[in-house]
């Protein structure tokens, strides 16, 4: 299990180092000089020249590489080339905005995905499986941002429940619940449905099998089945996915996070995209990759907690 | 949904009768579901109208008239105008243009990297094997749409960038899927057979293994549009794709969202031309799914994401 955690955290060393390295050498040998999207296009060929010398651009690349590279050996990521802020500090500002809105909307996907996927299997071929069904395959079709905007317009423009306009830093946590709701659940909604078609489709899948049948012989009873016995090994089809999903989610929410105007890397990181912000850019799919591969090794990891048979070599 | 059977693999000298059976039990589906049957004649309409845009629109996309902004809809312009003045049902006839150029193609350049990669990975293992690997973990570690943009942002936006931007996340998607079902074929008999006689790895891939995968690539193909499409729409939404003044349904949304008070359905329909396709590419999908993959290797092998 020790050697197992370890092997993984060293290969997601090495993915994060690939990640980066990748975007780094992409980013330079196109032909697009950051300094001219910094300063426009009327800039003088002194100010871009001053602005490469400023932040490194005009050294040669691997002497670039090597000084990044050892800046992320002292845990340094370095600093945004548009407006010189520590890219650590802005990531750190805003990573609790989209791990809030991230966590909220799994905890409303699993909420409605997994009862829902439960029902519409045990009841298959009933209404509640045709509804279940529906919901499932309109809601996996939906795009979030557009989901938002309608969430917006019957919540906030028509029913006038929840704020329209967004700002940020102020209010109390009552506020801050207020402003999460909306944005959470037009990517809970979502994610809901691609549980409840998945914990079905596995659901049906255990259900043929002999132990359910066993268990059945025995006299078990059928709810006692279904939970204890059948959902158990539903479970890790389920979180596969789930963790599979969370690189999607993570990068998705920056279209909420657009429609509903809230901070987070997401948008951070589709602005630093749109200005170049080459530092920015490295570090924030870095950090990126490395929360991705994290949630996978934990997936991985919390198996054993529903299938006591599976090992770590 | 479909009574197809057991599909056992067929060997590679029958592929003819095997397609034209797919495809007799394909309409027999369609006639007893009706909700696929629906899916599959919404996006054939939605083909033509993109094919044929500039006969079936009633007006010019780009034409703008400012007397007449924000029209409600009208014998003349049934879905109302925009902010210039310019044909609601027009723009959505034009926008199916970009979602449709970018859904189709964007994932049939992914299954042509993708594909022939994973099969040869596990048709060969070993060294090559633990390369792909590598390369499809470093991928998957990019969160797709961020990776689009940032390929869109340095490559600059015009249809064929697109198109390569949004390929690249589906790519380890078809590596795992023919890599996987690769590793269930290579062990029939057939295969070893084709060795016997002296085929190379490259007709075994080709004559041998490919015909019996395709089908679970067709259906995982089918689903791919559906999310490509929404993938365009996305980087249009963020500014980044189909540029203004071209129609896109995510650049309509974005525009429409700046009027949500005053004209809701600037955004909303748009946006509801833009679910209603990935969703008929879902369904279908689905049904594909039920006929050409009885066996479940698409949803063994690949998560969609």
């Amino acid at each position: 299990m020790f050697y197992y955690v370890v092997k993984r955290l060293c290969s997601a060393v090495f993915i994060m180092w690939a990640v980066t390295t990748l975007v780094f050498f992409a980013m330079r040998l196109v032909p697009a000089d950051p300094a001219e999207v910094i300063l426009g296009d009327n800039a003088t060929e002194e100010s871009l020249q001053a602005i490469r010398e400023k932040t490194g651009l005009n050294l040669p690349v691997l002497t670039q590489y090597r000084i990044f590279m050892s800046g992320l050996m002292h845990g340094d990521l370095g600093r945004s080339m548009i407006n010189n802020q520590s890219v650590s500090e802005q990531i750190a500002a805003l990573f609790p905005y989209t791990l809030e809105l991230a966590l909220a909307s799994l905890f409303i996907g699993a909420a409605i995905g997994i009862p829902l996927g439960v029902l519409t299997a045990v009841r298959r071929n009933s209404w509640v499986d045709y509804l279940g069904r529906i919901f499932a395959l309109s809601g996996f079709s939906f795009p979030a941002f557009y989901l938002g905007i309608l969430l917006l317009l019957v919540f906030s423009v028509y029913l006038q429940w929840f704020p329209v306009v967004h700002t940020f830093n102020v209010g109390g946590w009552v506020e801050r619940i207020e402003k999460l709701v909306l944005p959470a659940l037009s990517l809970g909604i979502i994610q809901a449905a691609y549980i409840t078609r998945l914990t079905r489709s596995s659901m049906l899948e255990q259900l043929e099998l002999d132990y359910v049948r066993t268990a059945r012989a025995k006299g078990i009873s059928e709810s006692s089945i279904q939970y204890k016995h059948v959902l158990r090994n539903v479970m890790i089809p389920v979180i596969t996915a789930i963790g599979l999903y969370t690189g999607a989610i993570l990068g998705g929410a920056v279209l909420t996070e657009t429609v509903f105007n809230r901070p987070g890397i997401g948008k951070l990181l589709v602005g630093a995209i749109a200005q170049r912000d080459y530092t920015l850019i490295q570090s924030g799919l870095m950090v990126f990759a490395l929360i991705v591969v994290l949630i996978n090794l934990l997936v991985d990891l919390s198996y054993t907690l529903f299938d006591p048979r599976v090992k770590y070599e | 949904m479909s009574d197809s059977g057991e599909a056992t693999p067929i060997a590679s000298d029958t592929p003819s009768i095997y397609r034209q059976e797919i495809f007799n039990v394909f309409i027999k589906t369609l006639r007893s579901d009706p909700p696929a049957l629906i899916a599959a004649i919404f996006i054939l309409a939605l083909v033509f109208v993109a094919v044929f845009a500039p006969w079936v629109a009633p007006y010019d996309p780009l034409s703008q008239n400012i007397i007449n902004a924000f029209s409600s809809p009208s014998a003349q312009h049934w879905f109302g105008t925009d902010e210039y003045g310019r044909d609601l049902l027009s723009r959505l006839i034009y926008g199916a243009r970009p979602a449709l150029i970018v859904g189709v193609f964007s994932v049939v350049l992914a299954m042509l990297i993708g594909v022939p990669i994973g099969m040869m990975a596990g048709l060969l293992l070993g060294q090559f094997d633990r390369i792909v690997g590598w390369a499809v973990d470093i991928l998957l570690a990019f969160p797709p749409l961020l990776m689009a943009l940032l390929i869109v942002t340095l490559l600059g936006t015009s249809l064929p960038m697109l198109v390569l931007a949004i390929s690249i996340s589906s790519i380890p998607m078809f590596i795992r899927l023919a890599r996987g079902s690769t590793l269930v074929i290579k062990n029939f008999d057939f295969v070893h057979m084709a060795r016997s006689y002296g085929a190379s790895n490259v007709r075994i891939i080709s004559y041998h293994v490919l015909p019996n995968i395709i089908g679970p690539i067709i259906v995982i193909g089918t689903l791919s549009i559906a999310g490509a499409v929404r993938e365009e729409a996305s980087l249009s939404f963020l500014g980044m794709g189909v540029l203004p003044p071209a129609a896109s349904w995510g650049n309509l949304i974005r525009d429409g969202i700046n009027n949500l008070f005053d004209a809701p359905s600037l955004s909303i329909l748009p946006g509801a031309f833009l679910t209603l396709t990935v969703l008929a590419f879902n369904m279908l999908g689905d049904t594909l799914r039920d006929i050409l993959d009885p066996r479940g290797i698409t949803t063994r092998t690949t998560t969609k994401k």
